[in-house]
């Protein structure tokens, strides 16, 4: 129970990425993706200045381009709405390569596509390069109330064993030749889902006891401390602010 | 419903998000009295059962699945305030980790998914309740009406989010039209799906339930003489399983295709309804000059309006082909799932 198994998206390693804190980590994040989604989408040249700041993280993190663009696939939903806009688009046409697009998709289309896939990126790096726990810690550090985080540290240590049970349950039925086909099949489906909650929901009251019986007084220990230093800060600092003067740049100029 | 980044301009994005954190300020502090000091390992385990229910896909018709939100769900079986807990930490490990709706979004992915759809869900649930009569069984109606109005009413609210800070300008009528249409049939997966997933609960576990609490019947012992004598309470009490919930299929599915038939207008068989309605409504897809050009709402004569258009049928033939072949390829299952599939076979 000490690895993250399935979410474990994390790649160990020690560049400067890594030592960082996790907490100014998240900040500078949340900063960064705040600046791209602020920026005038026709800026065209600012969003790929933004590509190679987080190229430039992703070499100082030694994070492959393959894991990248592996992890990319959530993404993939949007890039599907994104290619389809400039067709279904109404408004004035453009013709290009002998199809005629709506110019107005074609900017919208190009605004979501640039502004998400920079936010994927980003999360990937932050989720690769920062410990499981340790991105816990810095949530509690940025305040993020005691509960809540103690919820998601449950969540995420348990999300493996509760989707495990739900793929045994799935592998079961199965094996007993179900297929879902139809929506006559929900039910099926449906109940699997009342004895995933049932097994959770007994799951969390074992758990409980077992933490009762090893002491636990309704709230976890902190166990790290690592604070911040300055230099850690105006390290942390560096992709936000180089993305603003990005931007800055670009609208001004 | 995911909301994607470039939806909302920065300044809402930062609103919904101060909305979110108020929200989930106050859950904080009412959960307590719903789970007691058990809060963090029973909350923890119903986020991870959430968050696996959400991968959980059903068909829903030409070649495109669905999956569960679980707001309503969540609240039924947990509690409101529990369940807008859960629901939260669920996007903000989708965010953090996945890199699963966006940092920006958040916020608003929180308002709508997590609060909203919680709130409207339990609401109805408890309003149906108080006229169905008071037997744990009641709870799967309830529950599913409540399923079933969260969604398109978490629709509504992103229509008025859209209108307080989209940055673009847009037909509010035509656009609340389509997206309560699409919404409503996205609603009746949901409720179908909560209904009997209540219901299964209810069937094994009734006291696990949190809308059922307070809805047993007290416990009698029959007598040989055929008296009834009240048992003290406190003991497990057994719960026929419920018979059938067939009429709610029959039901839903009998509305499901009255809907599609006068809501295919408006429906492709996107993934996501909101995105289908976002191209539909052309809101999308306005120039930027509006986004200041003093009211929101300001010449959207030329935009939107159209809601059964040449767009929309386009939109729907080619999503049709690539909804198929994308979640053939995406949507079943990964290949290292298949390779532990096929290992146990």
């Amino acid at each position: 129970m000490s690895g993250g198994h399935g979410l474990a998206l994390y790649r160990p390693g020690d560049s400067p990425a890594h030592r960082l804190p996790a907490h100014v980590k998240i900040l500078a994040l949340l900063a960064f993706v705040l600046v791209v989604v602020a920026t005038p989408r026709e800026e065209y040249a600012a969003f790929g200045a933004y590509a190679v700041l987080l190229a430039g993280v992703a070499a100082l993190a030694r994070v492959p381009a393959r894991v990248i663009i592996t992890r990319m696939v959530v993404e993939i939903p949007f890039v599907v709405f994104a290619l389809l806009l400039p067709i279904v688009s109404q408004g004035p046409r453009v013709d290009v390569l002998g199809l005629s697009l709506s110019e107005h998709g074609l900017l919208t289309g190009w605004n979501i596509l640039a502004k998400g896939t920079l936010g994927v990126v980003a999360s990937i790096l932050l989720a690769a390069t920062t410990d499981v726990r340790a991105l816990l810690a810095g949530l509690q550090r940025l305040r993020v109330p005691d509960r809540l985080v103690e919820i998601a540290s449950f969540m995420i240590r348990y999300a493996d064993v509760v989707t495990g049970d739900l793929r045994r349950m799935r592998i079961a039925r199965e094996s007993r030749g179900f297929e879902a086909r139809h929506l006559g099949h929900v039910r099926v489906v449906a109940q699997g889902a009342g004895a995933l909650f049932v097994r959770s929901y007994e799951r969390g009251e074992r758990v409980h006891l077992a933490m009762l019986a090893r002491g636990y007084g309704g709230s976890m220990p902190l166990t790290s401390t690592a604070g911040a230093s300055r230099a850690d800060w105006l390290r942390g600092a560096a992709l936000p602010l180089a993305a603003a003067v990005v931007a800055l740049t670009a609208v001004l100029a | 419903m995911h909301v994607p980044d470039g939806f909302l301009n920065a300044p809402t994005s930062v609103a919904t998000g101060a909305v979110a954190a108020a929200g989930v300020a106050v859950a904080l502090r009412k959960a307590q009295g719903e789970l007691d000091e058990r809060a963090a390992p029973l909350a923890g385990l119903t986020a991870a059962f959430v968050f696996a229910v959400q991968m959980l896909n059903f068909p829903v018709g030409v070649g495109t699945s669905g999956h569960l939100m679980g707001g309503a769900l969540a609240a039924v079986l947990v509690g409101p305030w529990t369940a807008v807990l859960c629901l939260s930490v669920v996007l903000l490990v989708q965010a953090l980790l996945f890199a699963d709706g966006g940092l920006t979004a958040l916020g608003t992915n929180i308002s709508l998914i997590g609060i909203t759809t919680v709130v409207v869900g339990w609401v109805v649930t408890r309003a149906v309740l108080a006229v169905l009569p008071k037997r744990p069984a009641s709870v799967v109606p309830a529950s599913a009406a409540g399923a079933l109005l969260s969604v398109p009413v978490a629709a509504l609210v992103f229509v008025l989010l859209f209108a307080v800070g989209g940055e673009a300008s847009l037909s509010l009528g035509a656009l609340t039209v389509s997206m309560l249409g699409w919404h409503t049939l996205i609603g009746i997966g949901e409720a179908v799906i909560t209904g009997l997933t209540v219901s299964a609960v209810v069937a094994v576990r009734p006291d696990l339930v949190y809308a059922a609490r307070g809805l047993r019947a007290p416990l009698q012992l029959r007598n040989a003489d055929g008296t009834l004598v009240p048992v003290a309470a406190g003991g497990p009490e057994p719960v026929a399983a419920r018979g059938s919930v067939r009429p709610l299929l029959i039901g839903g599915g009998v509305v499901a295709l009255a809907l599609a038939g006068v809501v295919s207008f408006f429906a492709s068989a996107h993934p996501d309804g909101l995105e289908y309605v976002a191209e539909d409504e052309g809101f999308l897809a306005t120039a930027r000059d509006h986004a200041f050009g003093g009211s929101a709402l300001a010449d959207y004569g030329e935009v939107g309006g159209i809601p059964v258009g040449v767009a929309g049928v386009l939109g729907v033939a080619v999503v049709v082909v690539l909804g198929v072949v994308l979640f053939r390829l995406v949507g079943r299952r990964s290949p290292a799932a298949a390779k532990r599939a096929d290992a146990v076979r």
